[in-house]
């Protein structure tokens, strides 16, 4: 009885302080809010933010709602962490791979790289892609067209547009093909189980994602065609490129800016993956007659991953919330729309400060438990 | 013996605390502002992070500007210096909260006066000290002369946060013009990316493109073009909640365009104390007892324009003598052709 007391009392009375304490804060905040005449709620969600916006991957424009700026804002903060770890995934892999190469110049060139990028301060960083690259790209009007179509410029990278007919029937092929992938390397598994005999997946596979897609073109009726960015002229020296897609100077800058510094970071995690491996694995997997292709793809790499994996849980989760940094260069995020323009504009501070950290905090719970499912999966199944 | 001595101390400090109570003026109770202001030494002023005319900070840490001005008098004033003034920068976007927060008194940082800034964030707008509107910039070497020349496409670099983003929209909206707002953070980034091209067109009020565009790395490339597309009325802002201290931010600003208006400067207003004029005598304090409502002594308003000047004096040094904008337009004295024009001080 006694000691079951001593146990309680101590996180009974470390409770009570954490309760006092939030509710001292929150019922202080009320008391200024009210003598400061600030009205506390979410309705202002729903008002029309008046406001527009740079680049939004939905339609928008001032006539929407606040709670549509949000929208606006988030989706561009997933659209430049989901780049960004994409293009920080495979640059990492390629560099920490580089970094263990016998070959000299690949080896130190790669640790320069890592070194480099991943010691200055990625704020920095963001400036110099944007203000340095900003001011080496040319004018619309002096600009190279790159394979004739493609523009950049000061002002973005103009890139043509597809025009699509029958665009569900190469979706749907797309899918076929995909379906049948997946079909073809499940029998591959058990023929080999069964037999020893071994499918050549990877060519059938190739192959089937280009030759489906390629009849709904011949023979479904499906049409591509493409619209060209053409250059408009504003006034004398005042141009810009009409039709087409363009992607901001600042969604580029932003993108390559996080990417490069995340990279260094994930380099280092394969790196100490693939060294945690110990060398008599690898020799016992060449000792049974594995080709190295096979002994890095079923020896090497399955084991490498269980350390790879958490640290670099940690660089995306990283990465996504770097990503706030884009207000600092105008790139439309969530900070910079609703926690910038729409605090401005309202004055919510303390409604639109949470709504920011609530999201930022759901955004990095669902990068773990994604990548926590996938650690799980590839950790080694005790039977 | 010692026991008496003891209880005789604290009885003579009772009685001094409770006369110290009933020497302290009435507004000074009543404004929690003004007590801890006096008891910190210094006015504490949020400014902007940077805009030559109203607020900018030399090599050596001076601020000067008109929105600096503001606060110094409010020093000169309350504190008898107007060197005592600690100056927090802020962005746009910071300003309220700083203010709101308690962590600055006045924001005197060209922050527009409007009906909801006013009614719904806890702030208070005390007056006038610069009458702008917002304005466009371009390079000359575009050839345009004019909004009328705006075509879709056109890109305009501006600060997120401001009424600016808002009066922009309205001004494409109703031209039917379709543009791309780049809006970024700090007025400097604007600048730059507006100075490398990234930009067609910035955009913010009129007074700050004049102040910007001694920033740029050739002024003489960009001018403003004339249209005036926004009603920016700026001036400081306090705290909503202390009627004195909001009194005494709006009469010290009132007291340097009056003192203007009469005539009374920081190099003539000891002289003016024998003047005929009786609302002269009011404003360099030989007359009348116009402190005492504010719980200030009778010589403040004479400190504001020994110290900081009058309103003349003061848009002559910060934005007339550095080429910002030499002409005062709407900024001139009602009596002169403008609409600068206070209460009278009585």
């Amino acid at each position: 009885m006694n000691l079951k007391l001593k146990d309680i009392v101590p996180q009974l009375i470390t409770v009570i302080a954490v309760v006092l304490i939030f509710g001292f804060f929150t019922y202080n905040a009320q008391i200024n809010m009210e003598n400061r005449g600030i009205d506390f709620g979410y309705g202002f969600l729903s008002q029309e933010s008046s406001f527009d916006v740079q680049f939004s991957l939905i339609e928008y424009d001032g006539s929407h709602s606040y709670f549509r700026a949000y929208l606006v804002g988030l989706l561009n903060t997933i659209l430049v962490s989901v780049i960004g770890i994409i293009i920080a995934t495979i640059l990492g892999v390629i560099v920490g791979v580089a970094r263990l190469s016998p070959n000299y110049l690949i080896n130190k060139f790669a640790a320069f790289y890592v070194e480099f990028f991943r010691n200055i301060p990625l704020l920095l960083q963001i400036f110099f892609w944007y203000f340095a690259a900003l001011r080496a790209l040319p004018l619309p009007q002096d600009a190279e067209a790159i394979f004739g179509v493609f523009f950049l410029t000061i002002k973005g990278l103009y890139v043509p547009a597809f025009i699509w007919q029958n665009f569900s029937i190469f979706f749907y092929s797309l899918v076929a093909a995909v379906i049948a992938i997946i079909v073809i390397r499940i029998h591959a598994k058990k023929v080999q189980e069964n037999q020893g005999k071994q499918i050549p997946v990877f060519f059938i596979s190739l192959g089937l994602i280009f030759i489906l897609p390629l009849l709904s073109f011949l023979i479904g009726g499906v049409k591509l065609s493409f619209e060209v960015p053409v250059l408009k002229q504003l006034a004398t020296t005042s141009f810009i490129y009409e039709g087409g897609v363009s992607l901001p100077p600042e969604l580029i800058a932003l993108t390559l800016s996080l990417s490069l510094y995340t990279a260094t970071f994930i380099a280092e995690c394969v790196r100490a993956g693939i060294q945690g491996v110990g060398k008599g694995q690898k020799e016992a997997a060449a000792s049974i007659g594995l080709t190295p292709n096979q002994v890095l793809k079923l020896v090497i790499m399955p084991q490498a991953l269980r350390i790879i994996i958490p640290p670099t849980t940690n660089q995306y989760l990283n990465l996504t919330k770097n990503s706030s940094l884009a207000a600092a260069i105008a790139y439309p995020d969530l900070v910079l729309v609703f926690a910038g323009t729409a605090l401005m504009q309202t004055g919510k501070a303390i409604e639109i400060v949470s709504i920011t950290m609530f999201t930022y905090l759901t955004l990095s719970i669902s990068i773990s438990i994604l990548m926590n499912w996938y650690n799980k999966r590839i950790a080694i199944q005790e039977k | 013996m010692f026991k008496y001595l003891k209880q005789l101390t604290s009885l003579v400090a009772m009685v001094a605390v409770l006369f110290t109570f009933t020497t302290e003026s009435m507004a000074a109770k009543k404004s929690k502002t003004l007590k801890n202001t006096q008891k910190k030494g210094f006015v504490r002023c949020g400014v902007s992070q940077g805009l030559p005319g109203f607020s900018n900070a030399d090599a050596a840490g001076n601020w000067t500007g008109v929105d600096v001005d503001v606060c110094r008098a409010v020093a000169a004033a309350v504190l008898g210096d107007a060197n005592k003034v600690k100056f927090t920068p802020l962005s746009a976007k910071e300003r309220f909260t700083a203010l709101t927060s308690g962590e600055i008194d006045i924001l005197s940082r060209n922050t527009t006066w409007t009906l909801s800034r006013d009614a719904d964030i806890g702030l208070t707008f005390v007056g006038v000290n610069f009458y702008d509107g917002q304005g466009f910039m371009v390079r000359k070497s575009s050839g345009i002369t004019s909004t009328g020349q705006f075509k879709d496409g056109i890109s305009a670099c501006t600060n997120i946060g401001t009424t600016t983003e808002l009066n922009m929209r309205d001004f494409f909206n109703s031209k039917g013009i379709k543009y791309e707002p780049v809006a970024f953070e700090k007025a400097d980034e604007v600048v730059a990316a507006y100075d490398a091209g990234r930009c067609d067109t910035y955009t913010t009020d009129k007074s700050g493109l004049a102040a910007q565009r001694t920033k740029m790395k050739n002024p003489d490339e960009h001018i403003v073009l004339p249209e005036t597309i926004s009603k920016e009325p700026l001036g400081p802002v306090v705290r909503q909640g202390d009627s004195v201290w909001e009194d005494i931010v709006r009469w010290s600003l009132n007291t340097m365009i009056e003192a203007e208006e009469y005539g009374i400067t920081s190099a003539n207003a000891d002289m003016m104390k024998t003047s005929d004029n009786p609302a002269i005598k009011r404003l360099v304090g030989a007359e009348g007892e116009l402190g005492a409502a504010f719980g200030l002594d009778n010589d403040w308003s004479l400190r504001i324009i020994k110290q900081v000047g009058n309103y003349g004096e003061s848009y002559k040094r910060n934005i007339a003598d550095t080429g910002i904008l030499p002409d005062r337009g709407p900024n001139q004295l009602w009596t002169k052709g403008g609409i600068l024009y206070v209460p009278p001080a009585r």
